[in-house]
């Protein structure tokens, strides 16, 4: 896994909005890297700009308002941002996937299920109708789909809201893309349903050996799929780790506050939350300083002053801080 | 090294730009920029209907002379005369009153019809909903204009004239306000009762509920309030569709009797003059056309304006 | 012994499925709440868990009168909720209040802050004057945490979680015993969570408030609540203390429910033994027959498809409605 070379890496990136109330500064120079056969969980609150990260790297930002104002994504050599949209469509679907929140609206609703899949299929293979339709019910049944075959002449509506995410999942498997983005697909779910599919993604993926960028808010969630985790605030990447470092070793104020702030479920209470003064960040006014300052419990003078910049304090991980959490003191 | 709270009250006064909701509807508006323009000559012809009042009586208006009949647009009469030599300026200027008052008040009887029907069907629903929709769509398929038309002929058996504000007026004016506001509503009441159905299921409504806030008091102070933008919205749209309707049932000589002119029964003998003296349907028609778009587009600005789905500004 | 503040008896509710224009007849019911009991004591917070569609908002709803109940009672406060006109409903409507889930849709967006907390001061007169009433808008939003200068502002100037804490104060206008709160912070950031929980305690330590805490969010539930309910598919399958319902869960939904909250800790995720349920949630209008969750219970026999299971209370405390649960 660590020895794996990059085959994506993010430099950089900007995007903004331009709306009637003003610019929106929703990425804001984020960069990481992945590696072939990694999970990287992207973690953040609305309005953190992991959603908007992804979409950018997918070309899928709709221009206007939306702009990608800079930075590169280069995937396998090729800068995705100089791409023509003919040549962008031939690695959309085809080498890097994604999957949505709500699996209702990505499907449509009056086109049977496997003429969805098998329309995947012939826009990027030289198969035939017939092999179309058996791959398209061997990936049904790839996905815990009871009965493949037949379901695959059923409406989306048809199927249960779990159902749907795990078709989702067929879909972008199709091709067997090198690269599964995933946006929040189980917030929509039931806890007992969204078990089911964190395990059949864990399953395909180590069958089919993808790489994958999950997005999630949920720490619960990312503690038992990620390899390594970039926490986003307000456009920005805060820390980047393995797994285990960003839980047991966190180095930024804002990772931290967010492990105060969760309940668990596994352990007897002790004490009160711990909450996170203040509200989220206006991405409408341009940063300046460190963007978590106003509601940072660490925060000095030179937080406000002066935007920390994402680096490696430890080894494979990296934070933007000014302040060393353990001792209190500056960096 | 000083840790202070102060960047909190910042942002705390960075976050919150007080913006009523009648700015934010302002905003919206603005942007459209034929729903301006519409604005705009609405505005101008309320200035000359009224306005023009000051300058000229309405005894000129309904002032006869056949020795000038038919005469085309000239210094004395810039708008030329009719058939019967009235001068068409005055006409307009008084026809236009008219016109707009017809207007308006027919759709002020067609919403308050609408908005009646629509809230009892749709928040109480259940049998009371299913007689009330059935009678709506009953309406809904027979074609107005021929309800008008029967209307119109029914109750225009001897009308005595009226007097308002110190002026007279024919009866027909208030016969044509009546039948076009109760052959208006039912459109406005689906639209009234699709909203009332929405919004009573959203949670605001039983939180009210919770509380034990009255039953009239949730239909008037939290519904209605809450489906208002598709009313104004239809009411605007009803002022122009009562000025059209007036012009067609005037033009067939059943609306608003003479001396009184509207804009519409000054075109009621002008199609038989539509070559040899344009005079007579161009100008009444024009104002026809100016206001009714005038208002379309005013309608359509505040359909985008009071959206409550765009909540950006 | 105190006489509990709150009692629910075999509360059911159904919604009847109609068919036919101006005849209507009933074809069906989707039974979305079907006898369920349990009392509520004074100052405890009570959680009811479960998955969308369990029937947990449908049940708070119902036991408030907010819904008029198909069989069943609850008593608040002396009051039998479902019978009670005129001025013992109006006692019961001041008494028990609501906390809404989504702080977009339980604000009339057409009314400024001042309006939607002092609607319940005035419903209920519990003021003499505006002046007055005024003046307790502005302490019921310190209260809650907002600045008092913010009263004539409207709902969509604020966040999502000062938008709740408006849906909170109005709650506490009419200074009520009993507050459901029905899923109060899942439509919040994770930041914006804590800081709500923690200010529903505080405000339950300061006016000895009990709570019915709706919630599908496990780790949330057991933070907050001191007994947990769980229903599925409208019936209640498990009621016990917190701690003991988290750690020796009796009836096999339970267990699968709790496997399946995800833990923010990388270890513990790595060694977890997870039971995961085949299928989906079977639907309210026609439950299977039995037990509703045999279809999809690891451990069901050929008696679990027959017999309805009874609630029992296999410890003090700590009742379930299986056939196979065992101390």
């Amino acid at each position: 896994m660590t020895n794996a070379r990059k085959f994506l890496e993010v430099k950089d990136l900007k995007t903004q909005f331009n709306t009637p109330e003003g610019t929106v500064y929703a990425v804001n120079g984020v960069s990481f890297d992945l590696k072939e056969g990694e999970t990287l969980a992207v973690v953040g609150e609305s309005g953190c700009g992991k959603s908007v990260t992804m979409m950018s790297i997918m070309r899928l930002i709709q221009i206007p308002p939306g702009k990608i104002v800079g930075g590169e994504v280069v995937f396998r050599d090729t800068d995705l941002l100089q791409l023509s949209e003919e040549a962008m469509e031939q690695i959309r679907g085809r080498e890097i996937a994604m999957i949505f929140q709500d699996p209702m609206t990505s499907l449509n609703p009056v086109l049977t299920v496997g003429k969805q899949i098998t329309e995947t299929l012939r826009t990027h293979t030289p198969m035939t109708q017939e092999q179309c339709r058996a791959r398209a019910g061997a990936l049904l049944e790839l996905v815990g789909i009871p009965d493949p075959i037949k379901r695959l002449d059923d409406y989306p509506h048809q199927f249960s809201g779990g159902m749907r995410q795990r078709v989702m999942i067929a879909m972008s498997l199709a091709c067997t893309p090198s690269l599964l983005i995933a946006d929040e697909p189980t917030t929509a779910l039931d806890v007992t349903i969204q078990a089911q599919i964190i395990e059949l993604v864990k399953e395909l993926k180590k069958n089919v050996g993808m790489a994958m960028i999950w997005i999630t808010h949920d720490l619960g969630i990312v503690a038992g799929l990620a390899d390594r985790v970039i926490v986003m605030y307000a456009g920005y990447v805060v820390e980047e780790a393995i797994v285990d470092d960003l839980y047991e070793n966190t180095l930024h104020p804002y990772t931290l506050a967010l492990l105060q702030a969760l309940p668990r479920a596994d352990r007897r209470r002790d004490q009160s939350l711990k909450s996170i003064k203040g509200s989220p960040p206006n991405l409408l006014v341009e940063p300046r300083g460190c963007p978590f300052a106003p509601r940072c419990e660490f925060v000095r003078e030179k937080c406000i002053a002066e935007n920390p910049a994402l680096v490696n304090v430890e080894t494979n991980h990296k934070v933007a801080c000014w302040v060393d959490v353990k001792t209190g003191a500056l960096r | 090294m000083s840790v202070s709270d102060q960047p909190v009250n910042m942002i705390a006064e960075i976050e919150a730009p007080s913006l009523s909701l009648s700015d934010l509807t302002w905003r919206r508006f603005k942007r459209h920029k034929m729903a301006i323009a519409g604005l705009v000559v609405l505005f101008l012809l309320i200035i000359y209907s009224f306005g023009g009042a000051f300058f000229v009586t309405e005894k000129y208006a309904n002032f006869t002379d056949t020795k000038e009949r038919l005469q085309a647009p000239n210094a004395k009469h810039p708008f030329g005369t009719d058939t019967i030599g009235r001068d068409l300026l005055a006409r307009t200027i008084y026809g236009g009153q008219i016109s707009i008052i017809i207007g308006i008040t027919a759709a002020f009887v067609e919403v308050m019809i609408g908005i009646v029907i629509g809230a009892v069907a749709g928040y109480f629903g259940g049998k009371i909903d299913a007689v009330l929709m059935r009678f709506t769509e009953a309406m809904l398929n027979l074609p107005q204009l021929l309800l008008l038309i029967v209307m119109a002929k029914f109750f225009s058996s001897d009308i005595k004239n009226i007097e308002l504000f110190g002026r007279e007026f024919s009866g027909s004016v208030v016969v044509i306000i009546f039948i076009i506001g109760l052959t208006s509503w039912p459109y406005l009441a689906r639209i009234v009762r699709a909203e009332f159905l929405s919004i009573k299921e959203r949670e605001f409504i039983l939180a009210a509920r919770a509380t034990g806030t009255p039953t009239w008091e949730i239909i008037f102070k939290h519904i209605l309030p809450n489906s208002i933008a598709p009313i104004v919205v239809s009411a605007t749209l009803g002022v122009a569709g009562a000025i059209s309707l007036e012009a067609y049932v005037s033009f067939l000589g059943l609306g608003v009797r003479a001396p009184t002119a509207t804009w519409g029964n000054m075109l009621e003998n002008a199609y038989r003059y539509i070559e040899s003296a344009y005079w007579m349907w161009f100008f009444p028609g024009m104002f026809i056309v100016l206001i009714v778009l005038s208002i379309n587009f005013l309608g359509d600005g505040l359909r985008d304006a009071l959206d409550p789905r765009s909540r950006t500004v | 012994m105190t006489e509990p503040l709150v009692r629910v008896e075999n509360l059911t509710k159904h919604f009847p499925i109609r068919k036919g224009m101006l005849i209507e007849r009933v074809v069906g019911a989707v039974q979305a709440v079907d006898s369920i009991s349990f009392t509520i004591e004074r100052g405890e917070t009570l959680g009811m868990v479960g998955e969308s569609g369990c029937g947990k908002t449908t049940a708070g709803r119902t036991l408030l009168g907010l819904y008029p109940a198909t069989s069943g009672r609850t008593i608040i406060d002396g009051h039998s909720v479902h019978e009670a006109r005129g001025s013992e409903l109006m006692q019961v409507r001041r008494k028990a209040q609501m906390i809404f889930q989504d702080p977009y849709a339980s604000l009339n967006p057409r009314w400024t802050v001042n309006s939607i907390v002092s609607e319940p001061l005035r419903v209920h007169k519990l003021l003499p004057n505006q002046k007055a009433r005024n003046e307790r808008v502005k302490e019921l939003l310190e209260l809650v945490g907002l600045n008092a200068r913010h009263i004539n502002r409207f709902p969509h100037e604020f966040s999502g979680g000062q938008r709740q804490r408006i849906g909170i104060a109005r709650a506490l206008a009419s200074e009520p015993l009993f507050i459901v709160c029905d899923e109060p912070i899942s439509a919040l950031d994770v930041s914006i969570q804590a800081q709500v929980v923690n200010l529903l305690e505080k405000l339950q330590d300061q006016l000895g408030l009990t709570y019915l805490f709706v919630a599908h969010d496990l780790s949330m539930v057991r933070h907050i609540c001191d007994r947990v309910a769980v229903m599925y598919l409208g019936i209640m399958v498990e009621l016990a203390e917190r701690d003991e319902l988290y750690e020796n869960p009796l009836h096999p939904y339970t267990k699968a429910l709790l496997s399946a909250v995800p833990v923010p800790d990388p270890r513990k995720e790595r060694e977890r033994k997870r039971v995961i349920l085949t299928g989906d949630v079977p639907s309210p209008i026609n439950p299977p027959s039995g037990c509703r969750f045999h279809p999809r219970c690891p451990i069901a026999v050929e008696r679990c498809k027959v017999d309805v299971p009874e609630w029992r209370e296999l410890k003090p405390g700590h009742h379930v409605a299986c056939h196979l649960a065992e101390n």
